[in-house]
């Protein structure tokens, strides 16, 4: 596609990157088939392919208004349109330029830059958001109006399980706490150790590390999200020289963050390096899990049936890998058949709360679709999927690797 | 006479300044505000289709979401002789659904219900706004298909595909959309219900239904389709055949058809062209050879496997390098998926490509591509070719760079010598991707100003203002005098003006 990037934005490394990723495009349309938003809305400004058109304005010079950014914040950059597009176009990349140019010369209203203040200034910190978590417990009843999609995101106080000590293990592998996950689901990453004890994992989570950045990613603080990304790696770095293995992720959400630390840090020189190789260690529990010998775990299932939901995060980001329904299917469960698999949940991180009647709707449906085998249990492999379909599905909505652990989980 | 009348018409139409704001006030008086676009930052994203090397930016964009609101719109442009365009997913490749300045976009995509699938008749009344795919998947549990499937299909709406009468790799077995389609419901241009055909399989009177498919948004603003679903058949299978020379898979082609054989698709990709979309689909194409043919048969277990044999046993006769056979349906959707995908796959291999569509007869397809890797050497432009080999449908892929000052223009000129070399040996300017503005020269050269005469009297007869889709699809004989004129200067037509008529 022909491009005339204004000369103050053409030589940087953003207006560079903008550049190679729009003359990549090709106006085709194919990425419009993929689009939940386009799909729903049939409004072309809702499509991959329009909001390519609204950020090439802005770059080219246009100024744009509050309708621009409602269109990009309509998107739930779940990458669905990068798996069609045949000419390679990094759309998700083009997004975050185009959102922080939009951010930088559009106000927004006073009730959007609190609410969003809130989410980056509590939710990415673990403490901060546990404290806050507890309160909101008490005081459910006061969350209203623009607060009320918290209240249903608000999942039952579960029993916490025991990490093991796994003094005999060989081996070392790291695990990312994150920020929502501790607090909503503390047992994912419990589980997951107790499952890597018995294959002679140790899986350790330095109490240094926290947010992956993606929160401050989507809220256009690209810098923010950066030096969450630093925190992490300088929290690694010894493991990693020690010879941890990999660098297991429980929340796809959190892994499509961590894969791009070697793009988002690629311009820094103190960092490039070491972002880079953690990266190449970053992998999906699944993935790591599906090279394991799993024998051991025997027949869990007893053909229970499972509706699996796939997030768009470990659908689309092309670094991480998916093993999920091989796993399950390995351990005795019985997955049923789910329509539309590529379409979003519309959780896609802070989207439910920032656009609830779009994200409700595109629950409604995905709930039906899981829905339509008759499951006993709707299961996921990231946190924001997770509490997002359990504030409204009929059947429990868990994290996969419980079912590995059935016992401990009941 | 009808051209004269409908040259004033169209002349009037496309000169027009009709009052933008005035027209905003009427259209929002009677449609709901969200529903009508006009500033300019909400119209760029419509400036252009799947041809985005032409590009308008569009007085106003309508975006109805019930067919009482497609009348509305219709029924204030026609009230003010304002222009209409059409526009469904906005994949075309010719610009058909190129806005103008002085004129209402109208888009149909919000008009995404799949209303009725009969199964007793095979059957499916959609809306114009559903993805092509979309049927196929709805009923693929019911065992059921819809059969046109062109290259885009994963996005292209039926809407569209029935203006453009789209065609596809299956179109050689199946047919064209016109083939597959059994009812229309349009708005005429002056905002009234109309229905086109019937659920019989013939009607009395002229098949209007024929002349509606591939109209080109000309005639009415389809707003509803009945289309024919078929059975799937029991086995499909491919074989990849690949040669060492472009003339020797021409030649096997034209062979796979005098054999007897009706294959379900036939198509051809030559270097350049594998080497983009294997990039993008690994489907392990063989990136050494010259050219590759696909071809699939259908039917039943023991159809299928006697005309693998005999396609196989062809191919070695032409002297096939290499022939596979795809030994499931995950291997073939594999092998298909690189051609599908061809066309956009160019995008990685150069920033824009400018697709062609001419249609030859068979035993001219070695000729002509070799005539085309001559002009690709004239005019220092690479080319690749993925097609409809089969029918003879040609897609050559002129690559270029829009950002670099003249490459557009000289590849427009290469494109029309394209053209005009298809029509040399016995061809059209167009297999399935419609006139549109690409081609709508070259409609000067394909027919003769009688012939042209009679398409406007039927333009008439549907919309004597001129008021749809106005300057596309059918030239003037004034527009084609002015082409025959310039045309001699050699290689001095500038970027045509589309206001020139």
């Amino acid at each position: 596609m022909q491009t005339s990037i204004i000369p103050q934005l053409r030589d940087t490394p953003d207006g560079q990157e903008a550049d190679r990723i729009l003359r990549a495009c090709t106006h085709c349309g194919f990425c419009t088939a993929t689009c939940p938003t386009y799909q729903l809305l049939g409004d072309e400004r809702d499509s991959p392919r329009g909001r390519i058109y609204l950020i090439k304005q802005v770059l080219e010079g246009e100024k744009p208004t509050q309708k621009t950014q409602t269109h990009l914040d309509r998107c739930l950059t779940c990458r669905a349109c990068e798996t069609t597009c045949p000419s390679g176009v990094e759309y998700a990349k083009l997004a975050d330029i185009g959102r922080e140019l939009v951010e930088q010369q559009v106000e927004r209203p006073r009730h959007e830059r609190v609410l969003r203040w809130l989410l980056r200034h509590i939710v990415a910190y673990r403490n901060r958001f546990a404290f806050f978590f507890a309160l909101g417990h008490l005081f459910k009843p006061l969350l209203v109006g623009p607060l009320a999609p918290l209240k249903q995101k608000m999942p039952p106080r579960r029993k916490a399980l025991a990490w093991p000590k796994a003094e005999n293990a060989q081996r070392t592998m790291l695990v990312l706490d994150g920020c929502v996950q501790p607090v909503a689901a503390p047992n994912t990453n419990a589980h997951a150790a107790r499952i890597f004890s018995q294959l002679g994992v140790r899986l350790v989570a330095p109490k240094a590390s926290g947010c992956c950045g993606a929160l401050s990613q989507h809220l256009s603080h690209r810098e923010e999200a950066n030096d969450f990304a630093r925190r992490n790696i300088d929290a690694w770095w010894p493991y990693i020289e020690d010879g941890a293995e990999a660098i297991v992720l429980t929340a796809s959400g959190c892994g499509a963050s961590v894969v791009e630390y070697g793009h988002m840090l690629r311009n820094d020189p103190e960092y490039a390096e070491k972002a880079a190789r953690v990266s190449a260690l970053a992998r999906d529990l699944s993935d790591v899990l599906a090279e394991e010998d799993l024998s051991q775990l025997g027949d869990l299932g007893h053909g229970r049936q499972v509706a699996y939901h796939p997030p768009c995060t470990l659908q689309n980001a092309p670094q991480l890998h998916d093993n999920v329904a091989e796993i399950l299917t390995q351990a005795g469960y019985q997955l049923t058949h789910v329509r539309d698999p590529h379409l979003c949940c519309g959780s896609a991180g802070t989207y439910s709360i920032l656009q609830p009647t779009m994200a409700n709707e595109l629950r409604s449906n995905k709930l039906a679709s899981l829905q339509a085998g008759e499951p006993d249990v709707i299961v996921t492999a990231n946190i924001g999927c997770q509490l997002h379909l359990e504030s409204a599905a009929g059947v429990p909505v868990r994290h996969w690797i419980e079912l590995l652990e059935p016992a401990a989980a009941a | 006479m009808a051209d004269t009348a409908i040259a004033d018409a169209a002349e009037q139409v496309l000169a027009s300044r009709p009052d933008k704001a005035q027209l905003i006030d009427k259209l929002v008086a009677k449609l709901p505000e969200h529903v009508v676009l006009h500033a300019e930052e909400d119209l760029r994203p419509f400036e252009c289709d799947g041809l985005s090397a032409y590009r308008k930016l569009p007085m106003i964009v309508v975006l109805p979401e019930t067919i009482e609101q497609v009348q509305i719109a219709m029924q204030v442009c026609y009230a003010n002789d304002v222009a209409v365009v059409a526009r469904g997913a906005g994949t075309g490749l010719s610009g058909g659904a190129l806005p103008m300045e002085n004129g209402v976009l109208l888009s149909l995509a919000k008009f995404k219900q799949i209303l009725d699938i009969d199964t007793a008749n095979r059957r499916a009344t959609v809306q114009p706004g559903v993805r092509n795919l979309a049927i196929s998947e709805a009923v693929s549990d019911l065992g059921l298909y819809y059969a046109p499937d062109p290259s885009s299909q994963i996005a292209c709406s039926i809407g569209g595909n029935v203006a453009e009468n789209s065609g596809g790799v299956h179109c050689l077995k199946y047919g064209l959309t016109t083939h597959n389609i059994i009812e229309l419901e349009i708005v005429t241009v002056e905002g009234e219900r109309m229905t086109i055909g019937s659920e019989a399989l013939d009607t009395p009177g002229y098949d209007l239904l024929a002349l509606m498919t591939g109209s080109e948004g000309l005639l009415g603003v389809i707003v509803q389709v009945v289309v024919k679903l078929l059975p799937k058949p029991e086995r499909a299978q491919v074989v990849l055949a690949a040669f060492d020379d472009v003339r020797k898979a021409g030649d096997a082609v034209a062979a796979i058809i005098q054999a007897g054989i009706v294959p379900a698709g036939l198509e051809m990709l030559d270097n350049p062209a594998i080497v983009a979309t294997e990039e993008f689909v690994h489907a392990d194409y063989p990136t050494d050879a010259a050219a590759i043919l696909l071809c699939e048969v259908d039917g039943t277990h023991a159809e299928v496997d006697e005309h693998i044999a005999d396609v196989r046993e062809v191919v070695e006769r032409e002297g096939a390098t290499e022939v596979r056979v795809s030994r499931d349906d995950a291997e073939r959707a594999i092998f298909w998926a690189g051609r599908k995908a061809a066309f956009p796959a160019m995008g990685r291999i150069s920033p824009d490509y400018y697709c062609m569509d001419g249609t030859i007869p068979r035993k001219a397809l070695a000729d002509v591509l070799i005539g085309i890797g001559e002009l690709s050497k004239k005019y220092g432009q690479r080319v690749a070719n993925v097609f409809h080999a089969g029918d003879g449908n040609l897609h050559p892929l002129i690559l270029y760079d829009a950002n670099i000052e003249g490459e557009l223009e000289r590849t427009e000129e290469f494109g029309g010598a394209i053209c005009e070399l298809c029509l040399e040996h016995g061809g059209t300017i167009t297999g399935e991707h419609g006139v549109g503005v690409e081609k709508i020269d070259q409609m000067c050269v394909q027919f003769p100003p009688d012939e042209l005469t009679q398409f406007h009297a039927v333009k008439q007869a549907f919309d004597s203002k001129g008021l749809l889709n106005p300057g596309k699809a059918v030239p003037t004989l004034h527009r084609c005098a002015e082409f025959g004129a310039m045309h001699v200067h050699n290689g001095e037509l500038p970027f045509p003006e589309l206001e020139r008529l």
